[in-house]
């Protein structure tokens, strides 16, 4: 649990030190979010009908922005080879490491998201469910495209390659996260979206950091 | 009991699997084209015509074996790729990628029919409904498994990176797929259910069969004769490789 907290403090001091990345990634969320009314026009209803999808796409598009740097600056000074040789098992500090991802790329997200749900005119109770699933879809972001992130680590063409492997995998997420928020408006009420999410949650905490482990030894070899 | 055991695993090199995979190519592909002749008689000629689907719906007799096949050579990828992982052998990883863009045009071939049929039957090119948002989700995890082996230069990590891939997918896809089909429950669902389908006649259902018989075999062949490329690139600094026929003649 130390080795977890102590990767998870370095992480988020480098983020702090190099902040005008993860203010990148959140600007980028703003910035998408904010194109598609421009596309498709300022209909009221239309948008609010389309507001959750919009933001859950943004939002599966500005995590995999962060995705590309998650272990390529600890590979390139060689961080990731003294992980792998330290004592602790290898898995704990990559959880860790994911857990600082998703402070610095997913937390910030949720909470910007009910400022710009307010944009499409979603109401108090849609934007609390919103920030329910966005709490618990961004972790699975940023623990699939983990899996992603150590698969690609030092390969040609790694930055665009991720989000070929990691996007089909965001499927599920981005199904009930967005779902969630549409069944809510439609009166279906938003708990079996919200638990199924959980429940894929608890499944890629659980798998997820395996699967990257194994991804990194094999890229590390 | 032991001499079979030494059997199977003699095959799993590549230098004792190529000849095998010579020898078995030519079976493959008659057993491909005799099962094809037979289908695709039955397609045009035996089956009779759909009473309510009129002539266009024999584009299912390519469409239903190209749609399981891209969903088995899936399984049997991963399959291969767990082994690959768990026994180190090299054969494996070789196996996956000859069968990934079998598999790819599988899903690519089940989608392109699938739309053409459905352009009659339901006036629509494409419809969100969840199988064919799931068999398109399939044709991309496929599309990055063969993406991610190609961009990776050493072949062993190429393979191992994409074993890690495959077995990821395949735990992924019972997942998109119940997603998806709760996705599209929960939207309007579509006019016309894939899943209720009409009772088939049974020479429709034989001519079913029997095509899918020969997509097999055809799958098999043709992953059989890439393999055999992919092992002749990969062992190309072996002394067996340039003792070969086949090779000798080229002068390399």
């Amino acid at each position: 649990m130390n080795a977890i907290l102590a990767v998870i403090r370095r992480d988020l001091l480098l983020a702090m030190r190099r902040k005008s990345e993860v203010l990148t990634a959140l600007f980028f969320f703003v910035i998408v979010v904010s194109l598609f009314p421009l596309g498709i026009g300022p209909e009221a209803a239309l948008l609010k009908k389309i507001a959750p999808g919009i933001l859950w796409v943004a939002a599966l598009l500005a995590t995999m922005l962060g995705l590309a740097r998650l272990f390529a600056p600890d590979h390139a000074d060689g961080t990731l080879e003294q992980m792998v040789l330290s004592p602790t098992p290898l898995g704990l500090l990559i959880t860790g490491k994911i857990a600082a991802h998703w402070i610095t790329t997913g937390l910030p997200l949720v909470l910007l998201a009910p400022v710009l749900g307010i944009q499409f005119d979603l109401d108090a109770e849609a934007l609390g469910i919103l920030v329910v699933a966005l709490l618990l879809g961004t972790p699975l972001l940023s623990l699939i495209g983990a899996i992603g992130a150590a698969l690609t680590l030092g390969v040609r063409g790694g930055g665009v390659l991720l989000s070929l492997l990691v996007l089909p995998l965001y499927v599920p997420a981005l199904i009930f996260g967005a779902g969630a928020v549409e069944a809510h408006i439609s009166g279906l009420g938003a708990g079996g979206h919200l638990s199924l999410l959980a429940a894929l949650l608890a499944l890629a905490v659980f798998f997820a950091p395996w699967a990257t482990t194994a991804a990194l030894r094999i890229a590390l070899e | 009991m032991n001499n079979k055991i030494i059997n199977w695993f003699k095959y799993a090199s590549p230098q004792s699997f190529y000849p095998l995979a010579g020898k078995m190519i030519p079976w493959f592909w008659a057993l491909a084209a005799i099962f094809g002749g037979i289908g695709l008689w039955i397609t045009f000629f035996a089956a009779p015509t759909d009473f309510q689907q009129g002539e266009g719906y024999r584009i299912i007799f390519i469409h239903v074996p190209a749609a399981w096949m891209s969903m088995f050579i899936y399984i049997v990828m991963a399959g291969w790729a767990a082994l690959g992982l768990a026994l180190n052998t090299r054969l494996s990883g070789m196996m996956a990628q000859a069968l990934a863009p079998t598999g790819a045009i599988m899903a690519f071939l089940s989608l392109w029919t699938g739309a053409f049929w459905g352009k009659p039957m339901w006036g629509a090119w494409w419809v969100w409904d969840a199988r064919l948002t799931s068999a398109l989700i399939l044709f991309f995890l496929y599309i990055g498994f063969i993406a991610l082996q190609a961009a990776i230069d050493d072949p062993r990590r190429a393979d191992k990176a994409g074993a890690i891939l495959a077995l990821v997918g395949v735990v992924n896809v019972p997942i998109i797929y119940f997603s998806v089909k709760w996705w599209n429950t929960l939207h309007q669902g579509a006019s016309v259910s894939l899943t209720k389908a009409p009772t088939m006649a049974a020479t429709m259902l034989w001519g079913m069969l029997i095509m899918a018989l020969a997509f097999w075999m055809y799958s098999i062949a043709v992953a059989l004769t890439r393999v055999r490329a992919i092992i002749l690139e990969r062992e190309a600094h072996t002394e067996w490789v340039k003792e070969l026929p086949e090779v000798k003649g080229t002068g390399q």
